[in-house]
């Protein structure tokens, strides 16, 4: 999303009066609300409180730089499930610089970028999709002349929050991969004064972005952050303990070769290398492209692309992860994490640790604690008075 | 005779990152230089690793065609170790990559390429009704209607009254390059809204198959989408009615809204008929192959060259003839700048001898210019994309192909010279989409005939296990994509990547000038009897660069980060 919806709105107009201008019904609205209010994990009681959240804030400016990429994280967001109610509610931004939808190009674009900045500076959200290469004076991604380093921590300098959007953004990606040539880094090594939200995957799911924009605007400060900054509301859950096909795992059911008798009955993928049990990503319970399928439901393991450094710590992606214990053994399938990693490079060794057991602990325990707020809250929106809801 | 220097830097609407250089005099282009401002190092980041996984490496080269380096990469590894995959992965895999042209051709023209040819600004003077009467004289389509057009005018409306228009702040509106009445320019600004949620229906073909989009997944030796009619997690009646009744949509849609809207668009702008000609050299890999992939007669777009636009003779095309050079590429070769090395023994060492940033105008420094190699075929630069697929189709006696080029240039009036331009990139681009928008049926029956009559498989694993390999092996991947003739190559030793390059369509029209001075076909271009009225507002670079359609992030690769040259080259 993040289109231009052609019915603009306008400044200091309310959502709420902007939706009525549109035509669209209060029971429209609301049933978003509900689905967005799923989707970030609050009870359904919070619901309402969404819904009067969203109705007052005002539209702000939303500036998104394209670094070192791939443009595939774009086109997630393009693909975004909501109907044009999620248009409209995420298009509650005014997209003032993106490059691959805006009409304007070279220094007609540049001087947008500038106004917008200057314009909100303070108050506009930034969105990154990309890396950031260092090497060679950083002269591996230049826009208008100026390095992506440059770029970034100008942008960076007069935003109200930072959104890393994929993988890229969120640590380097495929080109952060061993031995990583142009010494690409992610927007956190870079912007270190304020929160950076990452929106991890290979590319993301789109409604994953789009989420979490909605987050920001409706509860005044971005969702609650793992350890690796991603939004809890989506990277909260592991794969493994949300699949449908776990309970073959617990059987011992496999597919040992791809196409055999156990593929054609949709049995478990990680004899053939799925990555499931090392991975937290909300893609079975989301799934992808207006929830049409995932990648295991395609009969594909799953290779960990939401987790730092995935390209090295989770290949050869067929490969099988070592120490699962089969048949039902939850806890040494809990444990996995830890081993995870084991035989990439030594690098990895501390983000096994980080991701492993830890991360399950961390998370299981942060269910139970009062959740402690990460952000300083962004100007517009009032947040409402119980923002958690937990 | 004044001469000005014109920076466009970003190029938008693409994919990646772009730079245009040029002089301007008396309302003409008389030189320009094309610089790929991004440089990734994806395929150093090969070596050594697991030939299995290289389809996932090099997907991520790029996003937008997010399946066709994962298709490449796999037929590349499959051509190494002799692998033939089963008839079922063929025809799913002419399935997803069908289904990519399609929505990105439709995108292409709508998202990235309508704002050059389309004033937004005026569909606000425009006559709904006038608007739905012509858009029911080319079109069933049935959202042409007033009311709907008068919906879409009043958006539009309040959007520009509320002063902030977001993406579309600064555009060239009012420019007098543009020259739709307002009531034409209604109906296209519609159809960019109807076609951003089409294209996020019918891409669901990927998932289905894949598990998501962007970048679904594939696999060495077929698909990982096992079929079994009797399964829930399968591919069984209801996945196929899913894909059946999107390849409805997606072929109605091209029928009925792109396909008209190109040609009525196109009937204003005949001028660009006669410009942006380009190198008139044209390569074509082939692509929707029926049985093996090594059967290049089995191609529904027949494989070709066509040198200095004589559509009377189609030449043979020969990977082994394909060569990169550096001269104006900021890399270094071990056998120095003046060599070509073919692929299979590519060396990439990134080596930046240009300014130190911020760049003003690189051109002052007459050095090397762009991360973007130069690929030429016998030494010649070539054209690949739409228009050399449909030209050497065309030549070639491709009978669909003829007859869908000869209505487009009937209905515009213009003879076949005509396609040699800018709008005749366009307009190919639009004549492939409905070509292939027809085989989608076919393929999908073909499917279902093969699973009715008993064939369910769709992988082969006789070599999977690296114990089955040579212990040296080598093998050439093409796929000619949305933008053109792709190729990965790949060298495989002792069960690992040793080597391995893409020649990239974007690399192939983006390439720079060789040391014979000859230009890459974006420069040839855009110097090809090419206006450019107000320097300030350059929208006629960006009509011609956006109807290359460039993926810059696609164009921009290295490989060998050993340094290490295989010099024994046997020639396939």
């Amino acid at each position: 999303m993040l289109m231009p919806t052609s019915v603009p709105w306008a400044d200091e107009e309310s959502l709420g009066s902007f939706l009525e201008r549109r035509r669209v019904s209060r029971r429209e609205f609301l049933g978003f609300c509900a689905e967005i209010t799923a989707i970030l994990g609050l009870a359904s009681t919070m619901a309402p409180q969404v819904a009067e959240a969203l109705q007052a804030i005002k539209r702000p400016s939303v500036i998104w730089l394209q670094l070192q990429e791939c443009t595939g994280c774009v086109e997630s967001v393009v693909r975004t499930a909501e109907p044009t109610i999620g248009d409209l509610v995420l298009d509650v931004v005014s997209l003032d610089y993106q490059h691959t939808l805006m009409a304007a190009a070279g220094h007609q674009a540049e001087k947008a970028l500038q106004d917008s900045m200057a314009a909100n500076r303070g108050k506009y959200l930034l969105v990154v999709t990309g890396s950031v290469p260092l090497k060679a004076n950083g002269v591996y991604t230049t826009i208008g002349g100026r390095t992506a380093k440059v770029i970034l921590e100008e942008a960076a300098a007069g935003a109200a929050a930072v959104i890393a959007v994929g993988a890229c953004a969120h640590w380097g990606s495929v080109q952060a991969a061993r031995p990583n040539p142009t010494g690409a880094v992610g927007v956190s090594d870079i912007v270190k004064d304020k929160p950076v939200v990452n929106i991890a995957g290979c590319p993301p799911i789109g409604d994953v972005v789009t989420a979490t924009i909605v987050h920001y605007l409706t509860f005044g400060r971005v969702p609650e952050l793992d350890h690796d900054g991603r939004p809890m509301f989506a990277y909260g859950a592991r794969i493994h303990d949300q699949c449908p096909r776990r309970a073959n795992f617990d059987a011992g059911q496999f597919v040992e070769e791809f196409d055999d008798a156990a593929a054609r009955k949709g049995w478990c993928l990680y004899h053939v290398g799925c990555k499931g049990p090392a991975t937290f990503s909300p893609c079975p319970i989301f799934m992808w492209n207006t929830r049409t399928s995932w990648p295991i439901g395609a009969g594909h393991p799953c290779i960990g692309c939401t987790e730092r450094n995935f390209w090295d710590s989770m290949s050869p992606f067929y490969t099988r992860m070592p120490n699962v214990a089969g048949v039902g053994v939850e806890r040494t399938a809990d444990l996995i994490g830890a081993a995870l990693a084991v035989g990439a490079t030594a690098g990895v060794v501390a983000h096994a640790a980080a991701t492993g057991v830890h991360q399950i602990r961390a998370r299981r325990a942060a269910r139970e604690l009062p959740v402690v707020s990460n952000a300083p809250p962004p100007p517009p929106p009032p947040p409402p008075s119980n923002p958690e809801g937990r | 005779m004044a001469t000005t220097k014109v920076v466009v830097d970003p190029i938008t609407r693409i994919e990646g990152h772009l730079r245009i250089e040029a002089l301007a005099e008396n309302g003409r282009i008389a030189n320009a230089w094309a610089t790929s401002t991004q440089f990734r190092g994806i395929e150093i980041v090969m070596q050594g690793r697991d030939p299995r996984d290289a389809w996932a490496f090099t997907q991520r080269i790029c996003g937008v065609c997010t399946v066709v380096h994962a298709v490449a990469s796999c037929r590349a590894v499959e051509d190494a170790l002799d692998i033939r995959i089963p008839a079922n992965a063929n025809i799913i895999r002419n399935l997803m990559v069908g289904m990519q042209f399609v929505q990105d051709h439709v995108m292409h023209f709508y998202h990235l390429h309508a704002l050059d040819w389309v004033d937004v600004v005026s569909s606000l003077s425009a006559d709904p009704t006038r608007s739905a009467q012509i858009a029911a004289s080319i079109s069933p389509w049935p959202n042409n209607s007033a009311t709907h057009f008068r919906e879409v005018q009043n958006r539009v409306k309040t959007f520009v009254q509320s002063g902030q228009l977001g993406i579309f702040t600064n555009g060239y509106w009012g420019h007098p390059a543009y020259k739709l009445p307002p009531e034409v320019n209604l109906i296209a600004v519609a159809h960019y809204l109807e076609a951003l949620d089409w294209q996020r229906d019918v891409i669901r073909l990927h998932t289905v198959f894949g598990g998501k989009n962007p970048h679904p997944n594939f696999l060495v030796g077929g698909m990982a989408s096992a079929i079994n009619l009797d399964e829930t997690a399968t591919i069984n009646a209801e996945r196929l009615t899913d894909i059946h009744d999107m390849i409805r949509r997606a072929q109605r849609f091209v029928e009925q809204v792109y396909w008209p809207d190109l040609v009525a668009i196109a009937g204003y702008y005949k001028d660009w008929a006669a410009i942006g000609a380009g190198t008139g050299n044209y390569l074509a890999c082939g692509e929707f192959p029926s049985a093996d992939i090594r059967d290049i007669e089995s191609l529904y777009f027949p494989r070709g060259i066509i040198l200095n636009r004589e559509l009377g003779r189609v030449h043979s095309y020969d990977q082994r003839a394909v060569a990169e050079f550096i001269h104006s590429s900021w890399y270094e070769y071990s056998q120095g700048d003046a060599a070509g090395l073919h692929p299979y023994d590519g060396e990439t060492k990134p080596s930046y001898t240009g300014p130190p940033t911020p760049w003003t105008y690189l051109q002052d420094e007459k050095q090397k210019y762009t991360w973007m190699k130069a690929p030429r075929y016998e030494g010649k630069p070539m054209e690949v994309g739409p228009l050399a697929r449909m030209l050497v189709a065309y030549a070639s006696g491709h009978e669909e192909a003829r007859a869908l080029i000869g209505e487009a240039l009937g209905r515009l009036g213009v003879g076949a010279p005509a396609l040699f331009s800018t709008l005749g990139r366009t307009a190919a681009r639009g004549i492939e989409t409905v070509l292939i928008a027809r085989q989608l049926p076919r393929w999908y029956d073909d499917l279902v005939a093969r699973i009715k009559g008993g064939d369910v498989r769709t992988f082969d694993g006789a070599k999977w296990e690296p114990s089955s390999w040579p212990a040296e092996a080598r093998g050439y991947g093409y796929l000619d994509a949305p933008r053109g003739a792709l190729g990965h190559w790949v060298r495989i030793a002792d069960g690992a990547i040793r080597n391995y390059q893409c020649v990239v369509p974007s690399t192939w029209n983006c390439s720079p000038r060789d040391a014979q001075g000859q230009m890459g076909p974006y420069e040839a271009a855009l110097t090809s009897n090419h206006p450019l009225v107000d320097p300030e507002r350059p929208i006629e670079i960006l009509r011609t660069i956006h109807s290359f359609d460039p993926c810059m992030a696609c164009g921009v690769h290295v490989l060998d980060a050993t340094g290490k040259v295989i010099t024994e080259v046997k020639v396939q």
